[in-house]
């Protein structure tokens, strides 16, 4: 019922044809629990309308009440397949506000454990892309390779997924002796696959008659919206905070910003597909030249930020994520602002998908790369 | 007619990508030797964890059942979901002095995130992170351990 109130609310009555679907909570392909309340004129979209909150864990309030290394863990939770970036984010932002300087060894780690996300991230939202598209296969081809970099994962950080490895001063662990030999393993391993994906998807028929034209984002709507990440550099905007606001070992590498002026669902498939050689290169660049020294920088018990506001952005694999911590002098922040990525995504959407079928609407929002505990934060 | 062969073309064109990528999965339906997942279940007995993998804090004994925790509380303040309580209590020395000891270590395994932050402060190493992971049970009360065994105490020349 909330719905046709809502409708009556806007005083914008359905015509005969019309009808409105919930896409979700529960929906397979909206990738968790985001309900899309779709305006439909037979299967053409006339209107999307996100409606978020459905686990809305408030991480931010938590944060309140916890101590700053407290808060790394909470952030695993929020975008769960890019949480080093998460958890590096926090530690920078704290760092900068005390003004410690870490050491090179701890930032040439930090950087290649994004790149390692970054590429867990874009492999799973290639499988994901592909079984949204209808192809089951891309699925299984995508988590075999993605399981190769858990495995690393699980051995330095010691989880998976949350894995918490980041810290206020520098790392949790060491890396661990076996880190440098299977990275180089997986780096060839994946550069013999990786041409893989593209015979099995990129130069499919049906996935370019599908995606090609499909879901526009113009570059002025992608600034306006403030879509970042793959998502808005494949409509030409030149958003990559690797670039733009370098951070830990990002100046030291040479690597190419993906910029795409085709601005459809087919250019934001490449713009990912090409970001996974760029992180392979950026990981090939640094993975000899870790230096020796210390993991951390030796951090007081309790952490106190000074008085003030302070703001930290990294380019996590959805786009920019940024910490704002305003803190009063105590040992827990005031407030904690997390700008995620998804957030801005997703209400591009409605631009995207509007005069398109519904089977693109799937496509599209599978493109833009949505997770939801991420947006509910 | 241009348009037809156009179209004719392009038909063979579309099929010959199909080709293409079922090319890539049927080198594999052929080759499934080396592209097996790990069965799971049936692997169980010889399979090994990394050493560092968190799958839930535990505090290691001695054969002589003693242990390394001072019950300083250190673990309970840095835990961010209050998953440690520590309950202590104080005892007479020999030289008589007053003396505070572990009574229990509380660990409520449903309530941690596993975020090493208790492992990584404790001074003196008395707890550890278990490689187990199999935590599933059939009552939650059964999650709420306690860490030090019952009769243990504190290993000989343990700081304060």
């Amino acid at each position: 019922m909330s719905e046709i109130r809502e409708v009556i609310i806007n005083n914008d009555r359905l015509a005969t044809d019309e009808y409105l679907v919930n896409m979700g909570p529960q929906h397979p392909s909206t990738h968790g629990v985001l309900r899309l309340l779709v305006r439909l004129e037979g299967e053409k979209v006339l209107n999307v309308q996100p409606h978020t909150g459905y686990i809305h864990s408030g991480i931010e309030k938590m944060c309140e009440a916890i101590s700053y290394p407290q808060i790394i863990h909470l952030t695993d939770r929020m975008d769960y397949l890019s949480a080093h970036m998460n958890n590096e984010a926090v530690a920078l932002c704290v760092e900068k506000a005390l003004q410690v300087e870490v050491p090179d060894r701890v930032k040439y780690i930090r950087t290649i454990m994004d790149e390692l996300s970054r590429l867990a991230s874009h492999q799973l939202w290639w499988c994901v892309f592909g079984m949204d598209m209808g192809a089951l296969t891309t699925f299984f081809y995508g988590l075999r390779d993605r399981e190769k970099i858990l495995d690393i994962f699980e051995e330095t950080c010691g989880a998976r997924m949350t894995v918490s490895y980041s810290t206020p001063g520098g790392l949790m662990f060491d890396i661990h002796p076996n880190f440098q030999k299977r990275v180089k393993e997986f780096i060839t391993y994946f550069r013999t696959k990786l041409p893989e994906y593209d015979k099995l998807l990129s130069g499919n028929v049906i996935l370019r008659e599908r995606a090609e034209g499909i879901g526009h984002l113009s570059l002025k709507d992608a600034i306006d919206f403030g879509v970042t990440g793959p998502s808005g550099r494949a409509s030409g905007f030149s958003c990559d905070m690797r670039k733009h606001h370098p951070y830990s070992a990002y100046p030291f590498v040479k690597f190419n910003e993906i910029l795409d002026h085709r601005c459809d669902t087919l250019a934001r498939y490449e713009v990912r597909i090409l970001e996974m050689y760029e992180s392979l290169s950026i990981i090939e660049q640094l993975i000899d030249n870790i230096p020796e020294g210390d993991y951390a920088v030796k951090m007081k018990g309790v952490i106190k930020l000074p008085e003030g506001e302070f703001y930290q952005r990294v380019e996590s694999a959805r786009g920019e994520f940024g910490v704002y911590i305003v803190s009063d002098g105590k040992k827990n922040p005031y407030r904690v602002k997390f700008r995620s990525p998804g957030f801005s995504n997703m209400f591009a959407l409605n631009k995207m998908a509007k005069g398109h079928k519904i089977a693109d609407l799937v496509a599209i929002m599978s493109t833009l790369d949505l997770i939801i505990p991420d947006i509910d934060r | 007619m241009k348009s037809f062969i156009e179209y004719i073309v392009s038909v063979f064109k579309g099929l010959w990508t199909l080709l293409v990528g079922m090319k890539v999965t049927a080198k594999y339906f052929f080759t499934p030797w080396n592209h097996v997942t790990q069965q799971y279940p049936e692997n169980r007995d010889t399979l090994v964890m990394f050493e560092r993998f968190r799958g839930e804090v535990i505090m290691p004994h001695t054969e002589n059942n003693e242990h390394l925790c001072t019950g300083c509380g250190i673990c309970e303040i840095n835990c961010p979901n209050g998953s440690i309580e520590i309950i202590s209590k104080s005892i007479l020395t020999p030289e008589g002095k007053k003396k505070r000891i572990i009574d229990q270590h509380i660990y409520h395994l449903g309530m941690c995130t596993l975020c090493n932050l208790c492992v990584k402060a404790c001074p003196t190493g008395a707890i550890v992170m278990g490689q187990k992971f199999e935590h599933a049970v059939w009552d939650r009360a059964l999650l709420t351990k306690v860490l030090n065994q019952p009769g243990s105490k504190i290993a000989e020349g343990v700081k304060e």
